[in-house]
């Protein structure tokens, strides 16, 4: 690596690790907290399993709230819970927390639009058969989901790498930073080629990655 | 078996009753056919019986017990001895076959090894041997539907539901999914109510059938009695489809005219049981001078019992006809004046 200082390389490999980890984090975050929030908006919405406009209706409203809100914005707004879960609302840690809100959010409606994918048919067949409404969850809705369930964490991975690129704005760090403080703003055009070129790669790895999950999760 | 009273049931505030205060009761060991146009109301109605769909009004008692009074896991537990075979199978594409089969058992707690062992004993039973591990998409339609079945009959329930069982697969996969439904009914004494928009369907399985219309049931009756003597309308329509009963309308006016001083007069033949119309046909011409001619005629058997139609129109004199009727009469021919004309091709009905 002729092309860059050792120092450049420190940096490069540390700004690699933060971008991971900020997308691996928030996005594992976003997969425990989406799954039962789109299970609960699904469930209740009308004509559902368990109809309930009290619940539907205020997480479907909270749910767009966060997904409407530019995401540079939603970080500095959020800025008080920030420093309440992370004890800080700077840095990486601290970036995770806007990430992971954001993702939730993103996640849930893809989730609940996998899961309803599932056959009306094959959820009246279980009901038939005695099924309780935890069943048809565990052992119907989620395993038929399951290709359509990890294409939304597909999509949500690469949206996130998009989205960390922002989180230099509170001192997340990440390979966007790096690219837009050293490519950018110190005319380091050689470290701009290279970070979009790994962010490139990232985005292709994750996207194969989860198309060749999805192929082998599905039997239809 | 199955006893419902007065169910009605109407979808959203306004609009026709879904069901309008029906009644049918189903026998032990009985195959119960519901025939009907799509939107006649039978996918409703059978989805009372276990409920899936609850009436506005109504009884509805299965095996002795009134499904209406029990809360959410009585109900659950009676869905069990409730087995439901489906249009579009309805089958988890995420499992294999066993897997498919193994979950009523799993819903209902029945562990592995009993699982496995109760796979064993269906896959024979449906002829899936073979393909313990395959998945549905790897299946044809009749498998499909065979694999349905076996799942259905997992928890060893005593009535068998079919939702238009056999509406997705080609007539020669129809065929066979009937064949197994009546030799399952035979040999696990199971009582079967299914509906249907296929006429062909109640006449090779049922013993008796109901024919639905917006929300009523407008005849029922033993299978034979409704296909020889229909007497609905609809009925005849549905009917005509399968046996040869009445004339595609217009055949009628393209009959010659009778000649002077004679007359036309139009019959209906009906003979069920043994005997033949053939030695008849041509006596009657000789012995009473009449001119017989044959509009159309069809020999069919429903229930094992051989079953024909035969439309005539006889010319000659009033007192000749008269008197070949009461002859035809006394040989135990059923005869009526009058040949019903029905619309020739009924519009295909898709459910």
């Amino acid at each position: 690596m002729g092309l860059l200082s050792p120092t450049m390389q420190d940096l490069l490999l540390e700004a690699a690790w933060q971008t991971l980890l900020m997308v691996g984090a928030s996005a594992a975050i976003a997969v425990v907290l989406g799954l039962p929030l789109a299970l609960l908006l699904l469930l209740t919405m009308p004509g559902g399993l368990a109809a309930n406009a009290l619940v539907h209706r205020p997480l479907g409203l909270v749910v767009n709230a966060v997904r409407s809100t530019p995401f540079i914005i939603l970080m500095v707004a959020i800025v008080p819970f920030t420093r309440m879960v992370a004890g800080t609302s700077i840095g990486t840690n601290a970036a995770i927390v806007p990430l992971a809100l954001a993702a939730t959010a993103f996640i849930v409606r893809l989730f609940e639009n996998a899961l309803r994918e599932v056959d009306r048919g094959v959820i009246e067949a279980a009901r038939a058969m005695g099924a309780t409404r935890l069943q048809i969850v565990t052992k119907v809705l989620v395993p038929e989901a399951m290709p359509g369930l990890v294409a939304a964490v597909t999509v949500t991975l690469v949206s996130l790498v998009g989205y960390s690129a922002m989180a230099g704005a509170i001192g997340g760090g990440g390979l966007g930073d790096l690219g837009i403080r050293f490519g950018y703003q110190r005319f380091m055009p050689e470290v701009m080629a290279i970070v979009v070129a790994i962010l490139i790669l990232f985005v292709q790895g994750l996207q194969s990655l989860g198309d060749r999950l999805v192929r082998r999760l599905s039997r239809r | 078996m199955i006893r419902l009273a007065g169910l009605s049931k109407r979808f959203g505030t306004i609009g026709p009753l879904a069901l309008d205060s029906v009644s049918l009761s189903v026998e032990q060991g009985e195959v119960f056919g519901i025939v009907g146009r799509s939107g006649a109301g039978k996918s409703t109605l059978i989805r009372c019986v276990n409920l899936l769909e609850r009436p506005d009004e109504g009884h509805v008692e299965v095996l002795g017990q009134d499904l209406l009074a029990l809360d959410e896991a009585g109900l659950r537990t009676a869905r069990r001895s409730i087995g439901m075979v489906f249009q579009h199978f309805n089958l988890l594409s995420s499992r294999t076959v066993a897997g498919n089969i193994a979950f009523p058992l799993e819903v209902a707690g029945v562990p592995r090894a009993e699982r496995e062992a109760r796979i064993s004993e269906l896959l024979p039973l449906v002829g899936l041997e073979t393909k313990r591990e395959a998945y549905p998409a790897q299946l044809s339609g009749g498998q499909k539907q065979r694999v349905g079945i076996a799942r259905a009959l997992a928890s060893s329930p005593r009535i068998l539901l079919c939702d238009e069982a056999t509406s997705a697969l080609d007539p020669e996969t129809t065929a066979e999914i009937l064949t197994l439904i009546r030799n399952l009914r035979e040999r696990l004494n199971l009582t079967v109510l299914l509906i249907t928009h296929e006429m062909s369907v109640v006449k090779a399985i049922c013993d008796r059938v109901a024919v639905m219309e917006a929300g009523r049931i407008i005849e029922q009756g033993q299978v034979f009695q409704v296909f020889t003597r229909p007497e609905a309308e609809t009925t005849r329509r549905f009917v005509s489809g399968v046996i040869g009963h009445g004339v595609p309308s217009g055949t009628l006016a393209r009959l010659p005219p009778p000649n002077p001083g004679e007359q036309q007069r139009l019959l209906q033949i009906l003979f069920a049981g043994p005997g033949s119309t053939r030695s008849v046909i041509s006596e009657a011409t000789r012995r009473f001078d009449l001119d017989l001619n044959i509009i159309s005629g069809r020999i069919d058997e429903i229930g094992g019992v051989p079953f024909g139609v035969m439309a005539l129109a006889v010319y000659g004199e009033s007192q000749r006809i008269d008197a070949a009727i009461s002859w035809m009469r006394g040989l135990g021919l059923e005869v009526t004046e009058g040949i019903p004309e029905v619309r020739a091709n009924p519009p295909a009905e898709t459910a």
